[in-house]
């Protein structure tokens, strides 16, 4: 289509050219023309928290975000957050807790998680659930969320 | 405390992480929507905007002629009627003459892509007579102008209608010391899981249709595809990747999986068809709008004589579960309690709302509501304490219902004893300052059910498969659905139990019909009780074979064998042993791979009379939940500080599941009592989304302390009950009750919102009732 122009981007530390039309939204460029299928779609009202991704390290909802805005950043999607092999400290707490039910809002839960312990690596409970009330959860009522990131910040899964 | 001692298990009752936990939390966990096949089209639905109205002709002309538009299809072409009760097929796959709720499927179209598909529908041109919309259920009971369906019981809306009356209800009440009458009222509310239906499926040239779905019961759906479409079972392959939750909301057989299919076969191309938020809160099938009447007689001691239940429920559009529903609202009010007479009256009626259906605790939650505070008000009338009301009510273990239930392990009272002690009720209740309080509510809830929905032909509830071959690696088949519960790691866990093996050696196969054996899915709490039951029975079938090998190797009999970790030894010689892996080898010199079956079927029990099967369960979960409430008297708000979860479900196999269940219970319990609500306007849905349908988040969690006291139960795997549905129930009443201790205020109108709590304070400040001095 005419109206595409390349947008550049560094997507989990690797640079990333692509066409890109103006209204597309960043999280349809990341899960259809990208294939980062790890960003999940839940709601695209921005309700829900499942399509976090970071935007130069800050939680930001990928369903009401123009991809073109992200020209120039650094976007981090939960394919972005392990190291080639094995998991990082919240990934590994995570599945130690059982904060994982079905799935499906972990990866905005362990992003909004991974973005707080950065700026905040010793959080109070209260900082911890202030940090992830935007993120919806139908399966644990948080408690083992908020239990993992506990132990993710005091260095133990 | 003299005690028969428990066995204690290497893996079972330990906290097991979650085996697919690795997966999910780097987002290489695959669902549906994840998937995507070469060629794949874009699905899209068109839905009525009309409550109800008569479709006179649909004109697909132009929506056909539209570049990139692949097939449109309306209702006409498969036009077999569905459900998930074989006894209430009542839906088709598109609409077929009629629209029956505001989001009902009118045509589908398969496109290229998302435009082309949203063009295309748009170019459909509908032509329809709008009939008279029926919204409330009360005006649906005797005869209407234009009823939903031809079905509904002469000439009405009524979908089911149950009565039942055991012993002399009238007598009872006649002698009771007290009575206590509830009249509750409850919203509709909807499962809220955070996936979004998804379906992919593709039509193959070997005559075959493979379909991916997020369901919960691939099996149901299976049978769906094959009747509707017309296509024999055998040529259908049903997968099912993981689903990100369901709590029921994915129990049914959906049109739309139906749909996604017709549109495969028609095009001869994969087509994928993913729901957006709005078609998630259309589609529905949460728990039912009701209203109940509950009417209870004690004597003078507070001993239950008789119940005496009306409930009247909103079903919405289809049957759904509804059958089931009906029967659920009446029978499952009585446990935890001895009842020795019970009467019961319930109906469910069709409206052109979406349809209500299964949704987690499904047909035991709003009725215990009513119940609970029914109970709560005799406490008072009695001067006696909740907890001992309560507990001289309780079922004895090994007893037998009025209406025949037959009911095994119970630890009841033990849970009353530890809610009340842990949660220091005796200094709390009545006690605390006025806008605090403690309450206590309880919980009772099937443990599967005994009467699968399909019982011809005959066959187990549950099948396991195992398959070890030369990689020492177990492969587990089976077609139960982990929906995020934790099913497939309590597969594995129960396969390494009984194999002595380490869990990494087990991998639960995804559900794929055309390699898992049949077990009849994800709901009715039915998982751990019966899947358990086959794997271990698999797993016994696969250690004997590996025993038999390794007596062979040490020339011992087969009999003084035992397990041990990764090793099979002599008992009373423990250093005469070989290991897993020897004793492997050796089996397959004769038989190659190494293969087990297992599988679990319930004896029908019960009663005799019309609707004796409906409650009736293998086991039963029972709870004791006391929650403790802080209210802004000025505000309305109010905040859960606490709920003491007392809850039995036998042995807690998964310690780590068993507490994310009940923690998630308590989470969509609170959503229903504190706010949670389908607002309608006549018959229109008027919330579809999380905007304005609010769930609870994070800082809106209590502090929860779990109890598990429960003795094991005899007949489940290891001792071990459900704890998926039961422990939702127990929150509501506990918070009604505690809101009650907190402001003298009873709420019998669900939700209970901030407005309806300070309207309540200023109903009981102008009736002169002063509460704690206030």
């Amino acid at each position: 289509m005419s109206s595409q122009e390349l947008l550049s981007f560094r997507l989990n530390g690797q640079p990333v050219t692509t066409p890109c039309e103006p209204a597309r939204i960043l999280l349809d460029l990341l899960r259809e023309d990208l294939e980062e299928t790890g960003t999940k779609r839940g709601c695209d009202l921005g309700t829900c928290g499942c399509c976090t991704v970071l935007l130069d390290g800050r939680p930001t909802l990928s369903c009401l975000s123009l991809a073109r805005l992200v020209e120039g950043c650094e976007v981090t999607t939960i394919e972005g957050v392990s190291p080639p092999q094995g998991l990082s400290p919240v990934q590994a707490a995570f599945v130690a807790h059982g904060a994982t039910q079905c799935g499906f809002c972990t990866p905005g839960f362990v992003l909004t998680a991974t973005a707080l312990l950065k700026e905040n690596p010793h959080p109070s409970r209260e900082e911890i659930v202030r940090a992830i009330s935007g993120n919806l959860c139908r399966c644990t009522g948080y408690t083992k969320i908020i239990e993992a990131i506990d132990a993710a910040a005091r260095g133990g899964p | 405390m003299a005690s028969v001692e428990r066995p204690t298990y290497r893996l079972l009752g330990q906290r097991i992480p979650y085996v697919e936990g690795p997966l999910k939390v780097t987002g290489r966990a695959e669902y549906t929507d994840d998937l995507r096949r070469p060629g794949m089209l874009v699905a899209r639905l068109l839905r009525s905007p009309w409550p109800h109205a008569r479709l006179r002709s649909i004109d697909t002309t132009a929506a056909r002629a539209l570049p990139g538009v692949y097939a449109v299809l309306t209702g006409e072409r498969y036009p077999t009627p569905f459900g998930v009760l074989p006894i209430t097929h009542d839906e088709t796959a598109i609409a077929v003459g009629k629209a029956r709720y505001t989001g009902d499927i009118l045509a589908a179209v398969a496109a290229q892509d998302e435009r082309t598909a949203e063009a295309a529908l748009a170019l459909v041109r509908v032509d329809v007579e709008e009939l008279p919309e029926y919204s409330d259920p009360r005006t649906g009971i005797a005869r209407v102008a234009e009823p939903i369906h031809a079905r509904g019981l002469n000439g009405s809306n009524v979908q089911k209608e149950v009565v039942q009356d055991f012993g002399d209800v009238d007598a009872a009440f006649s002698q009771a010391a007290q009575t206590a009458r509830v009249r509750g009222t409850f919203a509709g509310v909807t499962h809220a899981f955070t996936e979004p239906m998804a379906t992919i499926a593709e039509s193959t040239p070997d005559g075959r249709l493979t379909v991916w779905s997020a369901t919960q019961v691939p099996h149901y759906l299976h049978r769906s595809l094959s009747e509707v479409l017309g296509i024999p079972m055998h040529r259908i392959r049903v997968i099912k990747p993981e689903v990100g939750g369901a709590f029921g909301g994915k129990s049914d057989p959906l049109p739309h999986e139906i749909v996604c299919a017709a549109l495969a076969i028609e095009t001869g191309r994969p087509v994928k068809l993913l729901f957006d938020r709005e078609d998630v809160f259309y589609t529905n099938h949460g728990r039912h709008p009701t209203q109940n009447d509950v009417r209870i007689a004690v004597d003078a001691d507070g001993r239950i004589l008789a119940y005496d239940i009306e409930a009247l429920i909103d079903g919405g559009a289809w049957s759904s579960f509804g059958t089931v529903t009906t029967y659920y609202n009446g029978v499952l009010s009585m446990g935890p309690y001895r009842v020795p007479n019970f009467r019961y009256h319930g109906r469910r009626v069709y409206t052109n709302r979406p349809p209500s259906g299964a949704m987690r605790a499904h047909g035991g939650t709003n009725i215990r509501y009513s119940v609970e505070v029914a109970l709560d008000l005799l406490a008072e009338q009695l001067g006696r304490d909740p907890f001992d009301l309560r507990a001289i009510n309780a079922l004895p273990p090994n007893s037998t219902t009025v209406n025949e239930f037959r009911i095994t392990s119970t630890s009841f009272l033990k849970c009353l004893a530890a809610a009340r002690e842990k949660s220091g009720w005796d200094a709390k209740f009545r006690r605390l300052p006025y806008g605090r309080g403690v309450g206590l509510g309880c919980g009772f809830y099937i443990s599967g059910s005994n009467s699968p929905i399909h019982f011809t032909p005959k066959m187990p509830q549950s099948t396991v498969h195992l398959k070890v071959d030369m990689d020492g690696g177990i492969a587990v088949h089976s077609m139960q659905a982990d929906i995020g519960q934790g099913s497939n790691t309590l597969l594995a866990a129960i396969v390494a139990e009984v194999l002595g093996v380490d869990l990494e050696r087990v991998h639960v196969q995804r559900v794929d019909s055309d390699v898992s054996p049949i077990d009849i899915g994800s709901y009715s709490s039915r998982v751990t009780f019966m899947m358990g039951n086959a794997a271990r029975s698999a797993a016994l079938d696969l250690r004997g074979q590996l025993i038999a090998a390794a007596a062979e190797l040490l020339g011992r009999p087969a009999e003084s064998i035992e397990t041990t970790h990764e090793r099979f030894q002599v008992r009373g010689a423990p250093e005469v042993g070989v290991s897993f892996a020897a004793a492997l080898e050796k089996a397959m010199e004769r038989v190659g791979a190494l293969t087990a079956t297992g599988a679990y079927s319930t004896t029908p029990k019960g009663g005799t009379f019309k609707g004796a099967r409906a409650g009736t369960a293998p086991a039963y979960s029972f709870a004791a939940y006391v929650a403790q409430v802080d209210v802004d008297v000025e505000t309305g708000e109010y905040h859960v500080e606490k709920i003491w979860a007392a809850f039995d479900c036998g042995r807690a196999l998964n310690r780590l599941a068993v507490e994310g269940q009940i923690e998630g219970s308590i989470h969509m319990g609170l959503g229903q009592v504190m706010g949670e609500s389908m607002n309608y306007r006549g018959a229109r849905l008027f919330n579809p989304s999380f905007l304005e349908y609010k769930i609870p988040t994070a800082d809106q969690m209590p502090e929860v302390e779990i109890l598990l006291v429960a003795e094991d139960d005899p007949e489940g795997p290891f001792g071990a009950k459900e704890a998926g549905e039961g422990p939702l129930i127990a929150t509501l009443p506990a918070v009604g009750n505690a809101l009650y201790d907190a402001i003298g205020v009873r709420f019998t109108e669900l939700p209970i919102t901030p407005d309806r709590v300070l309207r309540g304070i200023d109903r009981r400040r102008r009736e002169g009732r002063p509460w704690k001095g206030a």
